[in-house]
């Protein structure tokens, strides 16, 4: 889905690569035992290690090594059973040893793939460049002293992976798809929580524009944008910026720039490392980090089903379309609650339900699918009363919102109300025949060809029985008794 | 390589050690004098060697994931020449 | 029996063993032996407070009849271990001050084996140097003189407070490092044993680091035999450090037989250096002599890279350095020296902390990592390492240990080769192959120069066999039967 941005000069096009570095789900960092908990007090979860005191080493954490191959399986990447640890040089406050141990020329993690569902149904395959270990930063808070920045070393060590893309993004829209695809897996596999308010999430873009199809352009990096919206909008923004400025006869600089989110522009980094001469090197506390292949074997054959592959049983299984089956595989959490809905039911009604009644309660409320007022199965016993015809559909969204409201399963609503549906087709043809005689010169005009008043008679019909006429029962005998 | 006074400079800044100007051209000598002799290196023939980055002939250890360390603020703390509220401090940085 | 100080390791454990001393008795004569040497500026922080307290355990130990392998030995730590509590400053202006909250694996595991500390001891800064005089805390002295030549001479280095210490008789052994020498090289300046052993025979956690694939802690002592009672107690696996060995330790001291009948000893052709003084030669062939004599038969072999050694080494070392040392930064502990902005900080402090020779080995090390140079230095030199790495290699499959001279020199006095760095470096010359390879390396004193200043042999082993190392040692040893003792204190010499 090739964007076109239109300039004064003609017709260009943004070229986007992401890297994103994602914070592993573990207890403890990746080359220190200190926790890695998010919002502790400032450095309360620091060792002497993560602090870079004089003699301290890092020994690397398993589970972390796991999580990033796990990952790598995951994005259907190449799994590198040798990888180097690097150090990558450069002085910052954060930084406490003055180099990040990160992987330079041998990841982890070679080559693979995403797929991009794209809203119109279509999908689009995005390559992954690498994924590597490294160790995350601490935080400076430049906003607490008037001269000074305070440094808490809480996040120095946490472990990341920086995840790579290739050039393969073209607008705004497909940096979104490929996040919000990318977090997806990530919280398939358990491997990142993907919260990009708490920072276990962070983006920087790489963004240059060009004529359609032309060369490549200078690119400059936007660095650590933390929502998928402001992405969006830094992408939209810069692209629109090195546009201008070519325009106007101007060159793009490669460079560094920060999102500015309450303006919604990008403007350059004040603070340069010297060069980005980073002097990387083998880190020589670490050796290679060399893996089993039955290992990774063992790793992928416990993976989860993953967003692609469970999408595609639903268009298969239950029949439903793909958007709705991307829209319901978004979170492991509402597929599960979809299947549980589904089974035994029918799917695209059980879909409908989810995605249309339930997705707007939880919208309304701000809650997360785990969170739901409304269970999986008491949502399937809603659905139950439906398709046995107690209840008709109509009259299921208001059993629905009294779910909602108090907690309480749909059978017993109903029951309570007295919201069963009347199937007794003698009953039904009593009030029909009070209805039609109160209301002889609409029968009259609807015998003479006004046929759109049987909308007219059927509301009518379902005032008389409180909305709990069998709809389709009703809409048989009416038309028998119009008929005449 | 003879290194000049501008590249001393310039790794003066990467490697953050303040030079005064006055000491460049005797260190740039004095670097180049090393690396001069450092370049019979060029001697030998080591295409197709592998680089050795650690004589260790052994896997990359792993430990657990589990918390064994931290906690210890004032342990962490008590040594640095400014702290203020649980942070260390620096001058102001711009960003 | 003499001064409590004179007794080695060994003889001391024997006379505590049978009672005819205490731990308390020796560590008090130690204690003053200790104040006695400070004209030698070898300990920079002396703790006789904790040593009285730690002889005290060692007496009830002793009296429980549990005494411990180090029982009660009175020892010098070299400044470039963390001990806990204890000021460390790695011979730093830029550690002034600093109490690391941990101790390291090397000393805890001394301690726990129920050894005392004295104090810790002066080192050129970081370890880098070859003479001991390239520290924050002043130049330390060597014990010895030439007979009739008062000028101070040093003690090598870089752990030459350690080797003076002993030399010294102001600690029965010290704790040492050794990089490219910096055991072996003041133990042959000093006339003492020093063991470098096997890369990753002894952990690296809570020492501060110098070049991290080269740094390795041993034992300076006055015997074979004590340095392999001390070397037993310092090494082991530690899970703390990535590239510790998980290898079993040895009964070194149950290696001491002294028997190296059919021994293939190496000696290296390429060792012989042009202009090396006629006495390291003539030392190096009666050192041939004797093993010879004890039955073992030597081999002409030939490491044709080892002049390369060192200039490989001076681009690895550096380089590592370079990074090791960039968290010395004035953020969290240590010196810091104010500035309008963090870059200004940064470069006052590191200015300002580090002194001339650790400044020339960051910038080298800089440059050598440094964009457009990297292949062509670091890299360079990596595939050197490995290339000297195989020639040990090929050497130990025709013989089980090398015989070498430890330094070309002798001793020189304070003030020389000061203004030449090169010259300087090549202290190191037969030392730093062997930190390249990972090999274990033990000077043992074999005689003295016509200046009348002790001189060194080195035995170089098999990774992980220190056991022969030391028992080749041992033998050189027996036969040298060096006796000459420093000028210092008074009454040796």
């Amino acid at each position: 889905m090739a964007e076109i941005i239109q300039g004064r000069t003609g017709a260009w096009e943004a070229v986007i690569g992401l890297e994103i570095h994602a914070q592993i789900i573990s207890r403890a960092k990746l080359f220190s035992g200190a926790a890695t908990t998010f919002g502790a007090e400032p450095n309360t979860q620091v060792s002497t290690v993560d602090a870079a005191f004089p003699g301290m080493l890092p020994v690397i954490n398993r589970h972390c090594v796991e999580q990033a191959v796990k990952t790598g399986l995951g994005l259907n990447a190449e799994i590198n059973l040798v990888s180097v640890f690097d150090r990558k040089n450069y002085f910052y406050a954060d930084l406490p040893p003055g180099y990040q141990i990160s992987q330079y020329s041998r990841p982890i993690v070679g080559k693979g793939k995403l797929v991009l569902d794209m809203p119109d149904g279509s999908s689009r395959e995005i390559g992954i460049t690498r994924l590597h270990l490294e160790q995350d930063a601490g935080k400076s808070l430049h906003d607490q002293h008037p001269t000074l920045t305070y440094v808490d070393l809480n996040r120095a060590g946490v472990a990341l992976m920086e995840i790579v893309s290739e050039p393969d993004l073209r607008s705004a829209e497909e940096a979104g798809a490929y996040i919000r695809k990318l977090r997806s897996i990530l919280r398939y596999l358990g491997t990142c929580d993907g919260n990009m308010e708490e920072g276990s999430l962070r983006c920087d873009c790489n963004v240059s524009v060009r004529r359609p199809g032309g060369a490549l352009g200078t690119r400059c990096e936007i660095k650590n944008v933390n929502s998928i919206r402001f992405v969006m909008q830094a992408i939209e923004h810069e692209a629109r910026r090195q546009i201008e400025l070519i325009e106007e006869g101007g060159t793009v600089e490669q460079e560094t720039r920060l999102f500015d989110a309450a303006k919604g522009v990008t403007r350059p980094m004040r603070f340069k490392e010297q060069a980005h001469d980073y002097r990387y090197f083998p880190d020589p506390d670490l050796l290679p980090l060399t893996l089993d292949q039955d290992w990774v074997e063992a790793l992928r054959r416990a993976l989860p089903e993953l967003p692609d592959a469970k999408k595609a049983r639903f268009i298969a299984d239950y029949k439903l379309s793909p958007y709705d089956a991307g829209v319901l595989v978004g979170e492991q959490a509402s597929a599960d609650y979809f299947e549980t809905v589904a089974k035994g039911r029918d799917p695209k009604l059980a879909a409908n339900w989810v995605m249309v009644e339930l997705y707007g309660v939880l919208n309304r409320l701000s809650l997360g699918i785990e969170r739901s007022p409304v269970s999986a199965e008491a949502l399937g016993g809603l659905v139950d009363l439906i398709l046995d015809g107690t209840i008709s559909g109509r009259l299921a969204k208001d059993v629905f919102a009294a779910m909602v409201e108090t907690g309480k399963g749909a059978a017993a609503i109903v029951e309570e109300r007295g919201l069963k549906q009347v199937t007794d087709s003698g009953a039904i043809e009593g009030v029909i025949d009070s209805v039609l005689a109160a209301q002889a010169d609409k029968v009259a005009e609807y015998r003479a060809g006004k046929e759109k008043l049987f909308g007219f008679f059927i509301g009518q019909v379902m005032k008389a029985t409180q909305g709990k006429a069998n709809p389709a029962l009703l809409n048989d005998l009416l038309r028998k008794k119009l008929a005449g | 390589m003879a290194l000049d006074k501008a590249t001393v400079a310039r790794i003066a800044i990467l490697a953050r050690i303040k030079l005064p100007r006055s000491e460049q051209e005797h260190l740039a000598r004095e670097l180049s004098a090393i690396l001069g002799w450092i370049e019979q290196l060029a001697e030998v023939d080591t295409a197709g060697v592998e680089p050795m980055s650690s004589v260790v002939a052994m896997r990359l250890p792993m430990r657990e994931d589990e918390v064994t360390d931290g906690d210890c603020r004032d342990k962490i703390l008590a040594n640095a020449p400014a702290a203020a509220h649980g942070f260390f401090t620096v001058p102001k940085v711009v960003e | 029996m003499g001064a409590l100080t004179d007794l080695t390791i060994a003889e001391a454990r024997d006379g505590l063993a049978a009672k005819q001393f205490s731990a308390r008795e020796m560590t008090e004569a130690y204690i003053a032996a200790m104040a006695a040497a400070r004209p030698l500026n070898a300990f920079l922080v002396e703790t006789p407070e904790r040593a009285l307290v730690m002889a005290a355990a060692s007496d009830a130990r002793i009296a429980r009849g549990a005494a411990l392998p180090m029982e009660g030995m009175p020892l010098a730590i070299k400044d470039l271990f963390c001990t806990e509590g204890v000021l460390t400053t790695a011979g730093s202006r830029i550690l002034e001050r600093f109490m690391p909250p941990y101790e390291s694996t090397v000393t805890a595991k001394l301690w726990q084996a129920g050894a005392v500390m004295l104090g810790k001891v002066n080192m050129d800064e970081f370890a880098m140097g070859s003479s001991t005089v390239t520290c924050a805390h002043g130049p330390v002295e060597s014990p010895w003189r030439r007979p009739g030549d008062n000028r101070p001479l040093v003690p090598g280095g870089s752990s030459g407070g350690s080797a003076a210490a002993v030399a010294a008789r102001a600690a029965i052994a010290a704790t040492g490092t050794d990089t490219g020498g910096s055991i072996r090289q003041p133990a042959s300046f000093c006339g003492i044993v020093g063991l470098k052993p096997t890369y990753g025979r002894c952990s690296r956690w809570g020492i501060v680091a110098f070049a991290s694939s080269l740094d390795q802690a041993g034992p300076m002592t006055r015997s074979v035999r004590d340095a392999a009672i001390m070397l037993k107690a310092m090494a082991g696996h530690d899970p703390k450090d990535s590239t510790s060995a998980p290898q079993p330790v040895p009964d070194f001291e149950a290696a001491l037989t002294g028997d190296i009948r059919g021994l293939r000893i190496g000696i290296p052709r390429e060792y012989r250096l042009d202009g090396m003084p006629g006495e390291i030669e003539a030392l190096w062939q009666r050192g041939i002599e004797w093993i010879k004599d004890a039955g073992a038969k030597p081999v002409e072999i030939s490491l044709k890279l080892t002049k390369y050694a060192l200039p490989a080494y001076y681009i690895i070392a550096p380089a590592e350095a370079s990074s090791n040392l960039a968290r010395y930064d004035g953020v969290r502990f240590g010196l810091r020296v104010p500035g309008q902005s963090l870059d200004e900080m940064y470069e006052n402090t590191r200015a300002a902390g580090f002194g001339a020779e650790v400044r020339r080995r960051i910038l080298i090390g800089t440059y050598v990592l440094s964009a457009g140079y990297y292949d062509a230095y670091y890299l360079k030199a990596q595939r050197l390492r490995t290339l000297i790495a195989r020639d040990f290699a090929a050497a130990f499959e025709r013989c089980d240990a090398l015989l070498t001279p430890t330094a070309p020199s002798a001793a020189f006095a304070i003030g020389e080769k000061q203004d030449d760095p090169i010259a300087m470096y090549l202290n190191d010359v037969f030392t730093v192959p062997v930190n390249l390879a990972g090999l274990p390396g033990l000077s043992v004193p074999a005689g003295l120069s016509r200046d009348g200043l002790p001189l060194g042999l080195q035995v170089i082993g098999r990774a992980f066999d220190e056991a022969t190392v030391l028992r080749v040692g041992g033998i050189i040893e027996r036969a040298a039967a060096f006796t000459a003792k420093p000028a210092f204190p008074a009454g040796g010499g």
